[in-house]
């Protein structure tokens, strides 16, 4: 058991620092939640300067240690998050990188890092949510095209992206898992029409897309036909392994900003609320070794993020909303002030349970995946 | 190739040898038989464990000891907890190299923590303040108690309350084997009842919370630090009691019979939750350290 770093870690990570110490303060003031165009071009904007200094690829070609340093250092620094960049990123990048052939790769992921181009995730529907196997929107080969109709929900930044990772029925007849086809649907294509859903937050994070008769050229599916599932099951792994390094260090600064801040309103002679405050310290403090843990295990492994990131997301997702739920007991009265600090936070901290797989789901994958329990139905 | 985050060689076979010797020592029978005797402590094996190492793991090897650090020893009081070995094992370790014979295990060392003594009884001698104390009927059959009246709330030694973690995660490490077991194992409604999804997600919640136990002992063993070492106390003892508790659930009627080992982990679970730098202490050092 080793928490030290190399060397050559440690010197990207002063590298790191002397480059945000620099650029952060020259960054323009972001744009509002409200604002689609100003934000997608804030965050393309901070990933292009990543690419001109070199840090575009982290997230895909570094060992996860030098991952974990750069999310780690960036949030520290207070560093820009991936934004609207972040499917390209994490999930249909490294599903590119693994699965797609050259050709594909060479078109698709230049862009990404270059921060020229926004991916958005086409996966659930409105009846495959949890059991996403039975999605429905349907691809029919008409010549070199897909023909592609169906609907999907809950298509985080869709607005404002240029491609999609979707996921279609091409082969209605098979098992369910069997009959899948991940492609990349250009989002200016015809018959796409993108519908804003409002979150409980106010602002529109995701959106329904509705798709009538839309033509994907066959170039663009990745994998083989009917091999959807497999390739997908690629991205989700990614997306449970280091995709919440820089939220675990956020959160551990907002439990200090929580404990300054009850010092100053009185409210840190209350007992209970300041252990309340040193559990969530143990909790982060745990979090953050349990992702070193993750890093070195999947190092070790050879690179793909394992089933410890199920373990890890229950945890942590338990633990956000316990910290936001405890910023609102600090806050007192003012907790119901939207203007307030930490306010927006709680309510988005409500979706950590339900995203990226509810904690049940996670608790079924725990169950069986790593305790060997039956299957249920 | 640096060594990350996780256990090397050396140290997964340090586990497993101890976890050999526990189970050929101190198997499923002599559990029996320890419960049957309560405030017994069987000398020859604590000699055994001594001329093995175990109470001397941290001394240095000029000093006969085994020359191993803090990680390693953690290692070493996981299985212990895990096999509910009973006796003062963490009292000798720490006062091996001070008190003669307890790194042998010849001299049976009792240790005042706080406000409770265990197995005073059958100790040779005792470090701390043990006057007055008065024994007390254990709901542990596995730890006689004395209670010590008007003890000073000291400061605990850290190492202390990392090696109390490390029996504990033993402890919801070993819960949530038993747990998944019997899930699997025990058929009702004509299927295993661990493909109840109320079932799984217990077992599921167990490993969580001890899996994240785990990162937190193991980085406290590796940095020391008090602050990282408080919450590693908190987070297993939390796993250990509550996951005791749910193995138990998940046993049913069995699990509320003396003879099954469930109750057996739950019990000392709850006496070594009540050891310095328990939650309260936890908690509030924690928070200071927030503002600190
Ligand atoms: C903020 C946010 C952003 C999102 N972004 C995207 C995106 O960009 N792209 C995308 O494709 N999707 C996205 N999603 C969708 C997300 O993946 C789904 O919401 C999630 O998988 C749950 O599906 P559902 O909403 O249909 O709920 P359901 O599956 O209907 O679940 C409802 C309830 O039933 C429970 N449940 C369902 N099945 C089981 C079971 N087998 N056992 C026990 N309990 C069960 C669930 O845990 C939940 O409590 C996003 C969601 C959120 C909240």
């Amino acid at each position: 058991m080793d928490l030290s770093y190399t060397p050559e870690e440690e010197e990207f990570r002063v590298r790191l620092r002397e480059w945000l110490a620099k650029v952060l303060p020259t960054l323009p003031a972001g744009p509002s939640p409200d604002d689609w165009p100003g934000r997608r071009a804030y965050d393309l904007g901070w990933q292009r300067m990543l690419y001109d200094a070199g840090y575009a690829d982290v997230h895909w070609d570094a060992s996860p240690t030098t991952r974990l340093i750069f999310l780690e250092e960036t949030e520290k620094a207070g560093a820009p998050y991936v934004g609207a960049n972040f499917v390209g990123l994490l999930h249909a990048g490294p599903t590119l990188a693994a699965e797609g052939t050259p050709e594909q790769r060479a078109r698709w992921l230049p862009p990404i890092l270059r921060g020229d181009e926004v991916w958005c995730q086409g996966f659930s529907e409105p009846d495959a949510g949890s059991d996403l196997a039975a999605l429905r929107t349907r691809a029919r080969r008409d010549g070199d095209d897909y023909v592609v109709s169906g609907s999907k929900i809950w298509t985080s930044h869709a607005e404002v992206a240029d491609w999609c990772e979707l996921l279609v029925r091409t082969d209605p007849q098979a098992p369910r898992h069997r009959g899948i086809t991940w492609l990349a649907m250009p989002m200016d294509a015809d018959g796409i029409t993108v519908r804003p859903l409002r979150t409980l937050a106010g602002s529109a994070e995701f959106a329904e897309v509705f798709l009538d008769e839309v033509r994907v050229p066959v170039a663009h599916r990745v994998g083989a036909e009917n091999d959807g599932w497999r390739v997908t099951m690629v991205t989700l792994s990614f997306e449970r392994g280091t995709a919440f390094v820089g939220e675990v260090v956020a959160c551990r600064r907002v439990l200090g900003e929580l404990a300054r801040t009850a010092r100053e309103n009185g409210r840190w002679d209350d007992p209970v609320l300041r252990r309340r405050l040193g559990r969530l310290s143990a909790e982060f403090r745990a979090l953050w070794r349990l992702t070193q843990w993750n890093v070195s295990e999947a190092e070790a492994g050879g690179g793909v993020p394992g089933v410890g990131g199920s373990v890890f997301k229950l945890s942590y997702s338990h633990a956000r909303q316990e910290l936001y739920d405890t910023a609102a007991e600090v806050l007192g009265p003012d907790c119901l002030d939207l203007d307030r600090p930490w306010v927006l936070d709680r309510l988005s901290s409500l979706s950590y349970t339900i995203a990226a797989g509810t904690s049940q789901i996670q608790r079924n994958i725990v169950a069986e995946r790593i305790l060997g329990l039956p299957k249920g139905r | 190739m640096t060594v990350r985050f996780r256990l090397t060689e050396e140290q997964r076979a340090l586990r497993a040898g101890v976890r050999q010797l526990l189970e050929r020592r101190f198997g499923a029978d002599a559990l029996r038989a320890a419960v049957a005797r309560p405030g017994h402590l069987d000398r020859e094996l604590w000699r055994e464990l001594g001329a093995a190492g175990l109470f001397a793991l941290r001394l240095p090897e000029a000093e006969g000891g085994v020359g191993l650090g803090l990680p390693e020893t953690v290692l070493v009081f996981e299985e212990t907890g895990r096999a509910l070995l009973p006796g003062p094992v963490l009292a000798s370790h720490l006062a091996a190299g001070t008190v003669p014979g307890a790194a042998t295990g010849e001299c049976v060392v009792a240790r005042a923590d706080g406000s409770l003594v265990e197995w005073l009884d059958a100790a040779d001698t005792v470090c701390g303040d043990a006057s007055g104390a008065l024994p007390l009927r254990s709901v542990d059959p596995l730890t006689p108690l004395h209670r010590v009246l008007g003890a000073g709330a000291d400061a605990p030694d850290p190492v202390a309350v990392l090696l109390t973690a490390a029996e504990q995660l033993g402890t919801a490490t070993r819960a949530c084997e038993l747990a998944v077991q019997h899930a699997r194992a025990r058929e009702q409604f004509g299927q295993p009842i661990g493909a109840f999804q109320a079932v799984k997600h217990l077992c599921a919640d167990l490993l969580v919370r001890a899996e994240t136990a785990r990162a937190a002992v193991y980085a406290a063993a590796v940095t020391a630090d008090p602050a990282d070492i408080a919450a590693a106390r908190l987070l297993a003892d939390e796993a250990a009691v509550r996951g005791a508790r749910d193995c138990l659930q998940v046993h049913g009627g069995m699990g509320f019979t003396w003879e099954a080992e469930v109750h057996l982990h739950l019990k000392r679970a709850w006496v070594r939750a009540q050891r310095g730098g328990g939650s309260t202490q936890s908690e509030e050092a924690l928070a200071a350290d927030l503002v600190a």
